[in-house]
């Protein structure tokens, strides 16, 4: 009953802030494993054809210890490393960052309000050291229709928890 | 006349001989990784002659006439040079963005005359062929033989340059690059012999990993008209690709290793 009241509460104004807007909620999974390392994840868009449109995000090691930067590794990312990687020189301004640790991230892309209207997929790629990779799709239109369903999914198994992909009115 | 066709016979039989010798070992540059991202790249190139794929059971591969080209097409200085017992290594900084060649070339002679009425043979490098085989000999046969041997590798945004066919010998024309090749995707090659397309050439396409698997999964295709072929890469993995053609009266023989990305 309370939380119930709460949602309530709060909706309006999550609802402003998420206007016409691409919201991600992922989860890295926490690994029971000697050697850890957090993942490289790479995040973008594609046309359904798997043609590249636009990068979301880059999560990588930017000053990992006794190297002036950890892009050694972007080319595990490897089906991003071909679509977008190999073209960029790393740090990109409002892309590039450092690498999360495991739980729940969530991250609104901005740069959505450029797609031209369509049919579009949310790809997220993680790569991790000494560890697995993983790659999942997650469908989408843009922009979301009125009162239709907004919200699509992804479960991965190895490297990537639950994948949501939210696009909001 | 009947001697000159048994001389002519015997070199027919050496020159199977050796073809065949050839044939059955394989020679090939197998490097560390052919994708590199970041700012402190290093290749490292193992460089055999094998029966299987690819594994270091035969005899080192000789890095006499061994080339590495830089993406720009300036010629590099390998390091860390040694040759054992098996595989011969070298490696390369890679401080340029773009795809670079290690090729290595071989030109070898193979001559048969006869001297004081006894057939003397040599087989040897092309360029001490002229100071081993007398110029004047009796019953002189002479064939030469070329073999390029190559690996592709990029650092950064594949580049085309070292791709460019220089016009001379057996060369791949690479229409899909050689460090784009991925699983469940169809590569187009081609080759060009002294610049023009080889046409209705055999081409074998052979996977690495032989000892853990019984079918040895090659593939035997053939070029086009216009000298080309699609190879069908169905698995990720390392390939030996392999081509051979008369050029000029000379056998030629191509190899390159291809490293083929699961998606």
């Amino acid at each position: 009953m309370n939380s119930k009241k709460l949602v309530a509460v709060s909706l309006p104004a999550a609802a402003a802030a998420m206007a016409a807007d691409l919201n991600v909620s992922l989860e890295i999974p926490k690994m029971n494993v000697a050697e850890y390392h957090r993942p490289y994840v790479a995040m973008w868009i594609e046309k359904p054809d798997q043609s590249f449109v636009q990068n979301v995000a880059v999560w990588y090691d930017v000053r990992p210890k006794g190297r002036k930067s950890g892009t050694t590794w972007l080319k595990d990312l490897r089906q991003w490393w071909r679509k977008s990687g190999r073209e960029l020189t790393m740090p990109v301004d409002g892309v590039s960052g450092a690498t999360r640790a495991a739980g729940s991230h969530t991250l609104s892309f901005a740069g959505a309000k450029t797609l031209a209207p369509g049919s579009y997929e949310f790809v997220i790629e993680a790569a991790r050291e000494v560890g697995g990779r993983e790659l999942l799709r997650v469908p989408f239109e843009w922009p979301a229709k009125r009162g239709g369903n907004n919200s699509q999914s992804a479960q991965g198994t190895t490297e990537l928890g639950a994948v949501k992909v939210t696009v909001t009115p | 006349m009947m001697f000159a066709k048994t001389n002519f016979l015997k070199s027919v039989t050496l020159a199977v001989a050796l073809a065949t010798s050839a044939h059955a070992h394989r020679a090939w540059l197998l490097p560390s990784a052919t994708v590199f991202s970041g700012d402190d790249k290093w290749v490292t190139i193992d460089a055999a002659i094998s029966n299987d794929l690819f594994y270091f059971e035969h005899v080192p591969m000789r890095l006499e006439n061994l080339t590495a080209i830089a993406p720009d097409g300036s010629v590099l200085k390998p390091q860390f040079l040694n040759t054992g017992k098996y595989r011969s290594t070298f490696d390369v900084e890679l401080e340029k963005s773009g795809t670079y060649k290690f090729a290595v070339v071989n030109q070898s002679v193979m001559a048969s005359w006869e001297e004081n009425g006894e057939t003397k043979r040599w087989r040897g490098p092309a360029a001490n062929a002229d100071k081993e085989i007398p110029a004047n000999a009796a019953k002189l046969q002479k064939s030469g033989m070329s073999q390029r041997i190559e690996v592709f590798v990029t650092a950064g945004k594949p580049t085309r340059k070292v791709l460019e066919p220089t016009g001379k010998g057996l060369e791949l024309v690479a229409e899909t690059h050689p460090n784009d090749l991925f699983a469940g995707e169809k590569a187009k090659f081609g080759f060009l012999v002294d610049g023009k397309p080889a046409a209705n050439i055999t081409v074998t396409v052979a996977p690495g990993g032989k000892r853990y698997r019984d079918n040895l999964k090659e593939l035997q295709l053939k070029t086009d008209a216009d000298g080309m072929f699609t190879v069908p890469f169905t698995e990720a993995g390392m390939y030996w690709l392999n081509a051979t053609a008369n050029v000029g009266g000379s056998r030629a023989s191509y190899v390159a290793t291809l490293e083929v990305l699961p998606q």
